[in-house]
This record gives C-alpha cells, structure tokens and sequence, in this order.
C-alpha cells in the first residue's frame, strides 16, 4: 500500500459521510485519520475510492466537525487490531484503547480487523462436548467447540445472563487453555457491570479480554467493536492454541447501526429498512468462529440477539439463524411461569449435536434419549392446546400422560434455577421423567438402549 | 497504454481506458491481480465485478484483461474436488496461501502434476464434430470418462496418440492445425448445447421416501426446496449428496456455513456408494463459497456447479445438482445490481431476477447429447431456497415456483415435531408423479400409483379429521374415522418420516418404501373391514403393528423379510379374529 497522505477539507459531509475530493491512490477500506482543530482526532476509514471525490466513513461522531477545516490523512493501512495473550484480564473499548486505567496494550501483533474467510477445505469439523451446565443446553442442544450457537432472548428475558452462566462454567474438559472474548455492543452499564461482576466472581477475570462499546458510546463504533474483537480471539485460538469462547451482546444494536449507515449512504432498504447485505455482514462475523486443522484452539461464538416484540421471524434473528448452527431461544411464557432459566426446548437447536454427543463424548444413548423427551415434550405442549378447547373428558390416556409429562419436564429439567448440574446428573433426570410413563409410550427409545438402560439401573 | 483503477466500491471497480474489452471479459485487478468480470462498457471505462477481497486495492492500481469470459475447465480429474466460485481447487489454494483465503490466488481447476492414460478411440483420417469421442481416459477405478471433441469444433482427425497425459496435453491434432487436449474450456454462463431434449420418464431415486412416494422428480427435472432456518434444508440436500442414484453429483455452497463444508467433507470419503462399493466422494465435485467469502463469487458458483454438470451429461452420465441456497445467489445479484445503480424490482431484486432464476432451472434437462457414439446424459437439479422468515409468498420462492416441476416445501411445523424429513405434503406438489410411475411399477409392485393415491388420500382425510379431533376430541369421532387417524398416523410417523442418522434407514430402496407404504395402507383397508365386520376398534393389534413397522424401517435389509411377514401376519389376523366374534353373535 501507500505512505500517509494529508488533505486539507473535505468538499461536503453527510451524516457519518466525508466526501473528500481529489486523493491520490486510495484504497478500499483504508484507515482515515480526521484532525479538526481543537477537538480530538476521528478515525474512519474508506469506503468509496475514486479519482474525483473519495468517500470516508467516520468512526467517531461527526458532531462539530467542520469538513472544510478538517484535515484528513489517508494512512496508507488498513484497519489492525492489536491482539496477544497480554489482552487477556483487560478491558477496552469498542476499537482496542484501554477503558481500566492501565496503558495500552502493546500486544504481541497487529491484525487486520476484517480478517479473511477460512479455507472450508482446512476446517476441522466440530465435535468436541462443551458443558455448559445447564440442562436443556447441554442434554437437547447440546453445544460444541468451533460452534456458533445464538441465544435468541427478548427484552426483559435474561439472555445475557445466560450467557454469563454458560462462560462461568464452560471449562475444558482436560484442561486445556481457555479464555472468553466478550464484546458488548450498545448495551447498558448495568448490564456491563453485572457481567463484569459475575466474572469476577468466579475467578475467570484474568481469562477474559473485554472489549465495550456501551449504549451512551458512538453508535458508528459498534461495527468495529466485534471486529476488533474476533480478531483477539482468531489470535488467540489460531495462533495461540487457547480455546475461546466470544460472546456478543447484543446483535439487535449492531443490525441497527448497519441500518444507520445504509441510511447515510441513501442504500436501498432491505426488509424492515435493514440493508440487504445485512446477511453477508452478519456472516462475517458469524463465520469466523470454527477449528482449523491440524491447530490446537478453537473459536466457539454464542452472539446474543433480543429478538424485537419476541418475533423470531424480525429479520434480525431470522438471518442469524440461518448462519448459526442452531439456537437457544427463551420463552416469555417460561419465564413467566417462573421457570428458570425459560428455554423453550422446541424451537431451540443444535446443529452440531450429533457430532459432539454420544459413546466416548457424552453418553451412548444421547440422541435417542434426546429425540425421545423432545417427542413426549412436543405432544404434551400440543395436548395443552387442544384440552384448552375440548376440555379433560377428549383427551386420550396417552394424551394426558403426555401433558403431564410435559409439565414435569419443565419443572424437573429445564427449570433448574442457578445451580449448575453435570450432565451425568441431567441425563438421569431425564431417565427418571421417562421410566414414569409406560413402555409403549416411548418407541423412540429401541429396545437395546431400554435393556441396557434396565440392566444399569 | 495501461488500464487503472479509478473507483472501488465494495466488489465494483471501475478502470480506464478499456475501450477495447467486451462485457463479461474476465479481467486481472490490481498488483495482486483479482479476479473480476466486466458488467458494465461506458465510453472508456468499464465497471468490474470483482471477486475476491477489494479491500486494500488502491486507485491507480493497473488492470489486466484476459480477453475471455470466466471459463470452466472441464476434463478428467474433476471427480473429487473441491472448488471455489470461479474454479480454483481450494486444497492447492490452501497449499500456496495457508488455512485463510487471500485474494489473488493462482491455481488451475486440474491438477496439472497428474496424468491419464489415454486410449485413443478413432483413427487419423476419421471426420469428428462436437462432442464426438475420441478416446477414453480412466478418470477414478471403474470410471471411464470419453474425452470429446468441444462443441463447435469439428475436422478430419490428423494426428492423434495413446498414452500417458496431463489435462492439458494435445492428444490429438486435426487437419486445419486445432490441437484436441484432454479438457477443454467453456463459458460457465453459456448452456451448453445438446442434440436432442427428450422426455424424462425415468425417477432419480433419492432414497428419501416421501420424495419418491409422494413428490417423485424425473431425472433431468428441477426441483424448488424452500424452508425456513431449521426445517433441515442442509440435511436433505446431504442425504441426496450421499444416497441419491446419480452417476456424478455436484454440490452447490452458495452462502452457506463453512462447518458444514467440513461436515461434508468429514462424511463423504467414508460413506460407500450402494452401487459401486466405492466411495462417495469419487463421483462428487464440491463447488463452495461460504457466505464469508466475496459474494460476487456466489453468483459465479452456480453458474460454475451447472456448467461442470452439464459436460458430465455430454460424457452421458446422470448427474445431480444441489445448490444450497439459490436465496444466497438471489441476494448476491441484488447486493450487485444495487451497487451498480439499477433500478430495483419487487424487495430489491433485480428486475431480470425472474428471468435469471428460470434460465437457472432451465439448465436441467435430459437429453440425447451431440456427439457418436449415440448416448444420453441429464442433469437433475435441486435448488434450495432460504425465505426470509420461512415466508414463500417472497420473490425469489416464487421465481422458482413458477419454473420447477417439482416443489418439495419444508414446514416448519413438521420439523418441531422433528418430524424428518419435515416436506410439508400437503403444499408439495410433482408434475412429474405419472410420468415416472411405469419405472416404479416396473422396479416395485403393479400397486404402486395406486398406493400413492389411497396414500395421498388418506392424508388429506386425516387433515381434515384432525381439524375436526381439536375442537371436539378422538373420543367423538366414528370408529372408521379412528382407524384413518391411526393409519394415517402410521404413514406419517413410520412411513414419510425417515432418520438420516440410523444407518438402516438413511437410504430407503424403493422397494421398502413399497413395503412400509403398502403396510400402512392394507392395514386401512383391512381395519376397516374388520371394524364393519364388528371387531371392536380397541382390539386391532394397532400397538404390535406400530413397532414391528418401527423395527423394519431401522432394520437392516436382510431382517426385512421376517419383520414383514409378521406385520402381514397381525394385519390378516384383524380379518379372521373377528369371524368368530360375529358367528357368536348370530
């Protein structure tokens, strides 16, 4: 690429837009840094190069800046992030600068923020059981390392929480190397705070590397804020053989600057006016979670979505489901009912179960066990809907040992509280709710699992 | 003088002077020389959609145009790889760059260190048109792959010799001084020609029940598979990949995971083709571009994964193409088409989306090739589609709808249920069902179309039943009525679900969907006649029956026989227990 260059004035500004005429060599996606006196320096970055006008991106808010006055250095980079095992026990904000007093960090490298695409031919296919602890995760959508598992909460569930539970207790099982990334994205203090406090409770602060981009922080910085940080944990699962966890919180305020910008650049909306690269731009950050081969670590990605009015169909969590491998979705009317913690078993999915679970990673009959409590869960839930219209008295036998099972299952186990449980202990509990109904009840589970099953037990 | 790049903007480049290139010329950007294609000719500057990563391509940069379109390599040798967008094998291009994809990779879609014995078929003298046979290479144990002269070449032969060859080494000569090499080129976004389109009357079988029961597709037809996120999209184009009678078939990630690249990639070599003994990676050529790698390529890669289809046909093999997602593909043309300033159509879309979408599907088809010796080839074609929200009143669904012969809709419903494969039947549809019944008849039983329409019936009986089951209960309806809810339910969950993680049942024969199907449908019938005879509705061995059919459909297919014949035993024994019954009673 170029050396700096320096211009003085932009030609015109709109929203986070400088127009800036008659560069020489500008590159895509160059770094941009926008001097105006008395006030700090901006950053921003290229996003239309061109002989005439070159258009920058600014990063910062463009409140008070005078594009006349403004001199703009085209720095002949692109956008690095420092990344090291040093970041680990740090926070910073949403492009890297230290937010906890101590210097900057010096790291021990500087990587493209946008990163590259994984080769498909060099990923390793995930298989490797997380225990998260928590029963319904672990026993129906069962998480493995390299995965991109969302949780689909809504406003007012505790899907952050959540996610704080499962970074406080996912440990590797043979201890290797690991640390969490988490990235707040728009969200509040206090929900920043208890995450912070959480962490600390459970000694996995100096694991852990932050980066915050918080509500009251420039909105723009928010597309950065889980680049920066995804290029930390590439760094450190790829180059450094730790396997990372990287939690993103909360989607819903990325998708909504995208929308932002594509506004500012008079885009063509998308569904809901969100822009229709929207899919393309989540997938750059869904999918550089994985395991590449022939390399220790891996980069496991649980991103946080508070779907609008609970709506799974909002195009936010609809893109994201089909780049995810799965979901955790929560459920108001859990939640409401004081199960705790609300998953809705049904709705929720891991793609990648079948290759973590089974003889030698979790239990022999895992997926028939599995298949068999989502059947009798499915048909009691469906039974409640119909006995709400024919009453008791058109029920069938079958169908009220279902319901009954039904309201069991969330009681027993997926309403654990905050207590977590090994998943020994959840498998047993879904034995138990099963050897409560009649055998002809459960053909999902074949006669070789019922006979090794009695001849444990 | 030397074209440069003047603008970037995403994937767009525009580069002056390039007065002299036509449109769709393949072009060289930059000093890491990208790959683009040119979209747009205006006075000396031409716009460029690029391929891979612009980010860092700098105005002032210098272009290159090869004087070509974006050709397919095709030859022996594509059996087994696995490509990106536009052709490059990704294992070489990992070998030169490492485990990350970085823009400017050099790499040739055949491996040019491997060489083919190559048996010459005709002798010098011999006058040979397009898509004649020359010789014969084998391109993996038991496959033999014709080399043919390209299309739209013709001549006497001059020269021609047997031996050992590279791709792209002359084998032969013919008079007027063209060179024959073991590939040749072709534009992925030109249709290749055939001799004759003809008729489909043959299924491609695709081991999945309820698709060759129900929604059978003619090999050479085309099919819309719509659904939601999680309603197993991915898993049914992977079991076709895998159990699908196909002689080649060429796999399609258009803007999709990348695990589940790796997942394909983990199970093929280690499955078996039932037919060949070998393993299913041989006969599939993998065309990938993950939704994280440049989307410009993304339209590229079905133009790419057809036209590889189509020269496997002109070889005169039944191929299969699964493209996962034609949505991905849709979205590409409307990220592309906006940045080039068009006016938009219906949600964004391009107006030309329909128009695009059909010539898509119109490259499928059975045909009797060009060429001697006289053979026949097709390609079966099965797009995926991603609505937004699981919604297919959506442009690009409806775009495919109107040109597939064949709909197989994935419900979400179905699928909470995990009920799998969850194709909804009661908004699928075939137009390809009468066409195709003589080969099931033939290759199962002379009560094949008749099963499919007590079978089809019988659910469209039982939906409307279970409308009526949720407002007044099972326990009001009639006893006959009782008995469809059961018979029907036994089609459903025994019959057109199917695991395709149970190894005995992944790939279901034909002839043992016959068997369950025609299970399902005596048990109706004969249940009924026992009921009408006065046999007690609680007394049909409805339990016993359920898990034998449950057993045969995971048992191996030498337990067939036995399972059967006690399902055929409990299903007789409904007719005769109740004699007794009635002659107590007279």
């Amino acid at each position: 690429m170029n050396l700096a260059r320096a211009y003085h004035g932009a030609s015109a500004a709109t929203g986070p837009l400088l127009y800036v005429p008659r560069t020489h060599r500008a590159a895509a996606g160059e770094w941009v840094v926008i001097r105006a006196p008395g006030q700090p320096a901006r950053r921003g970055q290229v996003i239309d190069a061109g002989e005439e006008i070159t258009v920058v991106q600014v990063l910062d808010q463009t409140l008070g800046l005078a594009p006349a006055k403004a001199e703009i250095t085209l720095t002949g980079d692109i956008a690095r992030a420092v990344v090291g095992r040093e970041l680990l026990g740090r926070a910073l904000d949403g492009v890297g600068r230290p937010l906890d007093g101590l210097p900057a960090p010096v790291g021990e490298a500087l990587r493209p923020v946008w990163g590259a695409p994984m080769n498909p031919t060099r990923r390793a296919r995930p298989a490797d059981f997380i225990e998260t602890g928590i029963s319904a995760i672990d026993g129906l959508a069962t998480l493995v390392r390299g995965q991109k598992l969302p949780v689909f909460s809504g406003p007012g569930l505790p899907g952050l929480e959540i996610a704080a539970e499962i970074v406080e207790r996912a440990r590797t099982p043979r201890g290797e190397p690991f640390a969490v990334v988490f990235v707040g994205v728009g969200i509040t203090e206090r929900e920043t705070r208890e995450f912070l406090r959480r962490l600390e409770q459970s000694g996995g602060a100096e694991r852990t590397v932050m980066f915050l981009n918080q509500a009251r922080d420039p909105a723009i910085e928010r597309l950065l804020a889980p680049r920066f940080a995804l290029a930390a944990a590439e760094f450190l699962a790829f180059e450094r053989g730790i396997h990372v966890l990287a939690v993103i919180a909360d989607m819903v305020h990325y998708c909504e600057t995208l929308r932002e910008i594509g506004a500012a650049r008079d885009e063509m909306p998308g569904r809901r006016g969100y822009p229709g690269y929207m899919y393309t731009d989540l997938a750059s950050l869904y999918e550089r979670a994985g395991i590449v081969a022939g390399r220790e670590g891996s980069l496991t990605e649980i991103p946080i979505v508070t779907m609008p009015e609970d709506d799974i169909t909002h195009p936010i969590p609809d893109l994201t489901g089909y780049i995810t491998e799965g979901q955790v979705v929560l459920s108001r009317e859990l939640h409401q009912r004081g199960i705790d913690p609300p998953i809705d078993v049904l709705p929720s999915l891991s793609r990648l179960m079948n290759s973590g679970i089974g003889e030698g990673r979790t239990v022999r009959e895992h997926r028939k066990w599995a298949d068999q409590l989502y059947a009798l869960y499915a048909r009691g839930q469906e039974t409640k809907l119909v006995a709400a219209i024919v009453g008791e008295a058109g029920l069938s036998a079958a169908d009220k040992r279902a319901r009954d099972f039904a309201e069991r299952f969330e009681r027993e186990l997926v309403g654990q509280g905050r207590t977590p449980r090994r998943l020994r202990e959840t498998i047993e509990i879904g034995w138990r709710l099963l050897e409560a109904l009649p055998r002809e009840d459960l053909l999902r589970i074949d006669e070789a699992t019922w006979r090794a099953r009695k001849e444990r037990t | 003088m030397t074209a440069r790049v003047v603008r970037v903007t995403g994937s767009l480049v525009e580069a002056r002077p390039m007065r002299e290139s036509a449109l769709f010329d393949l072009v060289r950007v930059g000093a890491r020389g990208l790959l683009g294609e040119i979209v747009r000719l205006q006075g000396e500057v031409a716009t460029i959609q690029v391929y891979e990563e612009t980010a860092g391509l700098a105005v002032g940069e210098p272009v290159r145009s090869t004087g070509a379109a974006l050709e397919a390599e095709l030859g022996p040798g594509l059996l087994g790889s696995i490509l990106d967008g536009v052709g490059r094998p990704l294992a070489r291009v990992a070998d030169q760059e490492g485990d990350f994809v970085l823009p400017g990779a050099e790499a040739v879609t055949l491996d040019p260190d491997r060489r083919f014995a190559f048996e010459a078929t005709v002798q010098p003298g011999a006058r040979v048109t397009g898509g004649d046979v020359v010789g014969l290479v084998e391109e993996r144990p038991g496959f033999l792959h014709p080399i043919l002269v390209p299309p739209r070449v013709s001549g006497i032969v001059a020269e021609v010799s047997s031996g050992s060859f590279g791709a792209r080494d002359v084998v032969a000569a013919l008079d007027d001084g063209q060179a024959l090499t073991l590939a040749h080129r072709w534009p992925v976004r030109e249709p290749r020609p055939v001799a004759e389109w003809l008729r489909g009357d043959r299924p491609f079988v695709t081991g999945q029940r309820v698709l060759d029961f129900l929604f059978p597709v003619a090999e050479g037809g085309s099919v819309a598979l719509p659904g939601g996120f999680g309603t197993g999209k991915t898993v049914i184009e992977h079991s076709l990949a895998k159990w699908a009678d196909a002689d080649v078939v060429v796999f399609i990630g258009c803007g999709e995971r990348g695990n589940e690249i790796a997942d394909v990639l983990a199970e093929l070599p280690a499955l078996l083709d039932p037919r060949t003994g070998r393993s299913l990676i041989e006969r599939a050529i993998l065309v990938v571009n993950t939704s994280n790698m440049p989307v410009a390529a993304r339209e590229a890669s079905v133009q790419l994964g057809l036209t590889i289809a189509e020269y496997y046909r002109d070889l005169g093999q039944r191929v299969a193409v699964l493209a996962d997602s034609l949505s991905r593909w849709a979205e590409a043309l409307r990220e592309l088409g906006a940045r080039l300033g068009e006016m938009p159509g219906e949600e964004g879309y391009p107006t030309t989306l329909s128009d695009r979408i059909g010539k898509v599907f119109e490259r499928a088809g059975r045909a009797r090739v060009r060429g001697a010796p006289e053979r026949q080839g097709a390609v079966t074609f099965i797009g995926a589609l991603s609505p937004p929200g699981g919604d297919f009143s959506e442009p690009v669904t409806q775009a495919a709808l109107r040109v597939a012969g064949t709909l197989w809709a994935l419900d979400p419903a179905l699928a909470r249920q995990r009920h799998f494969p969850a194709v909804d039947w009661a908004t699928s549809h075939s137009l390809h069902a009468e066409a195709t019944a003589q080969w099931f008849v033939e290759n199962t039983a002379e009560d094949w179309p008749e099963l499919r329409r007590e079978t089809s019936s019988l659910l469209r009986r039982d939906a409307e039943l279970r409308e009526v089951t949720a407002l007044v209960g099972v326990e009001a309806l009639q006893e006959s009525d009782r008995l469809v809810l059961e018979a029907a339910r036994i089609v459903r969950e025994i019959v057109l679900s199917q695991s395709s993680f149970d190894p005995n049942d992944a790939r279901s024969p034909v002839m043992k969907t016959h068997r369950l199907a025609a299970l399902a449908i005596a048990f109706h019938r004969q249940g009924l006649a026992a009921l009408e005879r006065g046999t007690a509705f609680a007394r049909l061995p409805i339990g016993e029956l359920r898990q034998t059919m449950v057993r045969m459909r995971s048992a191996p297919d030498d337990a067939l026989d036995e399972l059967a014949l006690h399902a055929n035993a409990l299903i007789d024994s409904m007719g005769r227990e109740a004699e007794p019954e009635k002659e107590a009673a007279q």
